[in-house]
Parts: C-alpha cells; structure tokens; sequence
C-alpha cells in the first residue's frame, strides 16, 4: 500500500485539551502539546497510563470533542464536527439494546440513507463474517460479552470507513476470545487497509497489532516516544509474541512505559486520597 | 432472587383471595351484629347490589363516561405536553436553567386547591376536569421524561452520531427509545393522578361523572352510594394500569427480565 498518499491520513499538531473542572474554576489538561500523524492504511497504536488522554485524543479526531488548541487535519482537511468517512469502536459496545443484531449492524446504513436492499444484502454478508448467522433477529441482551464486541465492530465495518478508531475495544473481553478477536481484526484490515488509530493500555497486543507504536506520558499526556514495529506481516497476534524481535521491542518500549504507569498510578492514588 | 426463592404464584393468589373475602366477610358480620353501624359504613352486600343496580339501570354508564372520557383527554393532553417539554428542556440547556425555578414552583402548588380556579375560569363542564388533569399529569411525565433523556447513555449518542444519525434519527432511535422506560413508569403514576384530577374537579361542581354521584351521596348522608362510586372508581383505575402494563409489555421486549 502507498506509503502517506492513501486516505485516511491523520496529522495533530500541538494538540492540547483542557476540560473545566465540574464544580471549580480550574481546568484539566487531557492532552498536553501533542504532535504525530499516521499515515493513509496505517495502523497505529496509542499506549500511556490510564488518564493519559488517549480516549480525548480519539474523541478530538472524531469530532465529537471540539479541538481547544492545535490543530488536526484528515487528508489535509481540519477536523470540524463528526466526519462520515470515520469510524469509531467504543470501549464499551454501543449497541443499541432495543434493536436486534441485524437492525444494529445496519444502523450506519439506515442513517446514511442506503438503498434497503443493497443495506439487506450489507447486514447479511458482515453477520455472516463475524459468525453470527442464525443470530440477527437476537437482541443485545441475549448475546455473549464477545458477540456483542463482533456485533459492534461489524456496525463500524459495514459502511467501509476509511479511518477507524478504537477505543480499547477488547479491554473487557477474556483473553481467548480476545485473541480471536484481534486476529479477526487483522484479517479484515488486511483486505482493505484503513487507517487504524487503536487505544490500549496493553503494550503487548500495542505491538501485536500495529506498525507503530505511540507512548504517551502519564497526565497530562505528551508524546514521550514513537516506536516503528517492523514485526512480518501477514501476522497471527499469538504467534508474533514468539518472534524473535517481539521481546526486544517489548523490553524498550517497556523501559519508557514504565516510569509513566508507575507516575499515572501514584496520581491516581494521590488523588483517591484527597 | 427468583432462583434462590421459588415463589409459588398459586400460593400466593390463593392469600389474596382469601384476604380479601375474609375482609369482606368480617365487614359484613360487623354491620349485621351491630358491631358497627351500616349507615356509617355500608355493607358488602349492600353495595353489591347498589353496583348492580347502577350497571343493570345503566344509571352509572353515562357518569363513567364522562368521567373516562375526562381523564384520557386530560391523560393524553398532558402525556403528549409532558413529553414533548421534556424533550426540548433536555435538549435546550438553557431553557431547562431558565424555567427550572418556575417548574419546580408550579409542580410544588397544590393542584387540587387550585381546582375551583379551574372551575371559575373554564367552567362546570368537561375543560375544567380536563385542564385539572393535565395539571397533575404533566409535571409526572415532564419531569421523567427530562430525567430520562439527560440519563441516556452518552456513548449510545456519539456512537449514533459516528454512524451518521441526523437529529431526527437521534430522536427516534435513541433517545425516545431509552426514555421510553422512563415515560412508562412515570405513566402508571400519573393515571392514578388522572382520575383524582377529574373526579375532584367533578367533586367540586359538575352535573354529571363520578364525582359528582359521590358529592350528591354524600350530601345525602349516604355512605352507600360514596362507597359504591370509590369502588367503581377503584376499578377504573386498575383497568387502565392493566391496560398500560400490557403496553409497557409490548415496548420492552428487548429487555432481559420481565416480571
């Protein structure tokens, strides 16, 4: 695939959030002069400490959060409002509990007024590949933790957006159906490479998956490094761990991780404390 | 709790009927010993057959009518009002900041002192009743509905949004759905609501409805006749809250538990 001429190329520059503080005048900086781009069919992955901003970050490239400072562009144009070429997995699924299954994997398609029998024929075909035929007229309720996660990222798919967004979106998941999971997600990117920007606080499944790695800094968040993953591809995430090269970028991104979780968690607790 | 607990439902109906009889009955042997008078408090008996009279005469249907008939106008009216201000404060920030003080002022006046104004100012017939009942509806339903809508799961939205929802898609697919439970509940109080509401404007000055049998009743020192009204009143009551229940019923089939 092209290197930075595909679409969906993502570029921040000086990023910073603030957030007034509910009940004070002070304010909460999310994300602190943060600066990277990722590249058209790149898949990139944002790891820090929890409260580092990486969820703001992904809200700021959404459109749902207005930019307070910096700018960020797709393809050059400056993010204004939600973008429909975008896509978004949520930490937790956002399926909606009064629709079945086939009714929210074609949610997209209903909103962006396609015609119902291509729609139709859309629906069938992503159940069918997140193995969820027999399936569509169930309702969120009656599925498991994991069907509902393939639920919600077939509802991203189906419309084909050129940029997804994910927001720890296996976090909840047992590490079984986890690994299936992110295999699956790998397949589907290979087939048609969309940028990926994936938010995780699990370096492993960081290096599993992406092409590069962002590390953040514990609150608020800066870019503390950015590590190239130059692992083979096509990849299988319970493999790769095996690979030679897997542990030693484990070990130096660790190194620079470690100081920020260890920062990130004595705040937290300073600020449970008082 | 329904694992742990097996409830025998037939156990359980078998105490309420028996209960009930046995209230009955205790009643009615009270007033036929003359442990209690019966021009105080009626007779089982004797109200059975007053009801009966009423339905076979077909005396009481014209007042039910237009007592029902008052209470769903005014239920409707109110709901719909309820509904639809609730949705545009939760919508509108600034609306809610601005009339929050008056809301709360208006929901916090006593409605049924407020009902020989209504009289005065719409008077004896059906408008009156109905205005009394939306008085008392809607605050219920606007203030669940406003809750309901705040209390809507913020990812639901910005998901909807990612997808491409415009407005009114948000409206109809996720917020009135998710308020719905909400509006439900605040429903089966507020019918309760509805029927005070027109049975006390009809208390207060009518010439027909329930209310009025029973201020005519009264007025005649006739504990009988208040008593039979309050009983078929009573079923009323219970025949609305069934018939929400069964449309509750009907709009949360994608909910896991169903009592």
């Amino acid at each position: 695939m092209g290197q930075g001429d595909g679409a969906g190329a993502i570029v921040l520059e000086r990023v910073t959030q603030r957030f007034p503080m509910p009940h004070s005048d002070r304010e909460f900086t999310a994300a602190h002069d943060v600066s990277f781009d990722v590249r058209g069919g790149e898949f990139v992955s944002i790891v820090g400490p929890s409260g580092c901003g990486k969820s703001t970050l992904l809200g700021l490239v959404a459109g749902l959060i207005p930019v307070s400072e910096g700018r960020i562009s797709i393809d050059g144009r400056p993010v204004d409002g939600v973008n429909p070429r975008l896509g978004y997995v949520f930490q937790r699924d956002a399926l909606l509990p009064w629709k079945t299954v086939a009714q929210n994997v074609g949610l997209a398609l209903l909103f962006r007024g396609f015609d119902p029998a291509l729609a139709r024929a859309r629906v069938a075909e992503w159940i069918a590949r997140i193995g969820l035929t027999g399936f569509e007229r169930y309702h969120p309720y009656q599925l498991s933790g994991g069907m509902r996660k393939r639920v919600a990222l077939a509802m991203t798919m189906v419309y084909e957006p050129e940029i997804i967004l994910m927001d720890e979106p296996f976090g909840a998941l047992d590490v079984q159906t986890r690994n299936l999971m992110e295999n699956d997600l790998l397949d589907i990117w290979a087939q048609r490479r969309r940028t990926v920007v994936f938010v995780t606080h699990d370096l492993e499944e960081a290096i599993a998956l992406s092409d590069r790695v962002v590390v953040m800094t514990a609150s608020p968040g800066r870019v503390k490094a950015v590590y190239r993953i130059d692992l083979p591809r096509p990849r299988s995430v319970t493999e790769i761990r095996f690979h030679p090269d897997f542990g030693r970028l484990y070990e130096t991104i660790w190194k620079d991780l470690k100081d920020e979780v260890r920062l990130g968690y004595e705040r937290s607790q300073k600020g449970l404390l008082g | 709790m329904s694992e742990a607990k097996k409830v025998s439902w037939a156990e359980i109906r078998c105490w309420r009927l028996g209960l009930l009889l046995a209230t009955l009955g205790l009643w009615e042997v009270a007033t036929r010993r003359g442990w209690m008078d019966r021009f105080y408090v009626s007779q089982p008996t004797a109200l059975a057959a007053e009801i009966f009279d009423w339905v076979r005469s077909g005396f009481i249907l014209r007042h039910l009518w237009v007592t029902t008939q008052e209470t769903v106008i005014g239920f409707v009216l109110g709901t719909l009002l309820g509904v639809v201000l609730g949705f545009l404060f939760a919508h509108w920030e600034k609306l809610a900041l601005i009339f929050d003080p008056l809301m709360v002022a208006l929901n916090a006046m006593p409605r049924v002192v407020l009902a020989p104004l209504f009289i005065l100012w719409f008077g004896l017939g059906l408008l009156s009743k109905v205005v009394m009942v939306i008085s008392l509806v809607f605050f219920v339903v606007f203030f669940s509905t406003y809750t309901g809508i705040r209390e809507v799961d913020r990812d639901l939205v910005n998901n909807a949004r990612i997808l491409g929802a415009s407005q009114g898609h948000l409206v109809r697919h996720v917020l009135l759905p998710s308020a719905l439970t909400w509006i439900f509940s605040s429903l089966r109080v507020s019918v309760g609501f509805a029927l005070i509401g027109a049975v006390v404007g009809e208390y207060l000055g009518a010439s027909e409805g329930m209310g009025y049998i029973i201020s005519y009743a009264e007025s005649m020192f006739n504990a009988k006749g208040v008593l039979a009204g309050l009983i078929v009143l009573m079923a009323v009551v219970i025949t609305f809250d069934v018939a929400l229940k069964k449309l509750e019923g009907r709009f949360s089939y994608w909910k896991p538990v169903r009592s």
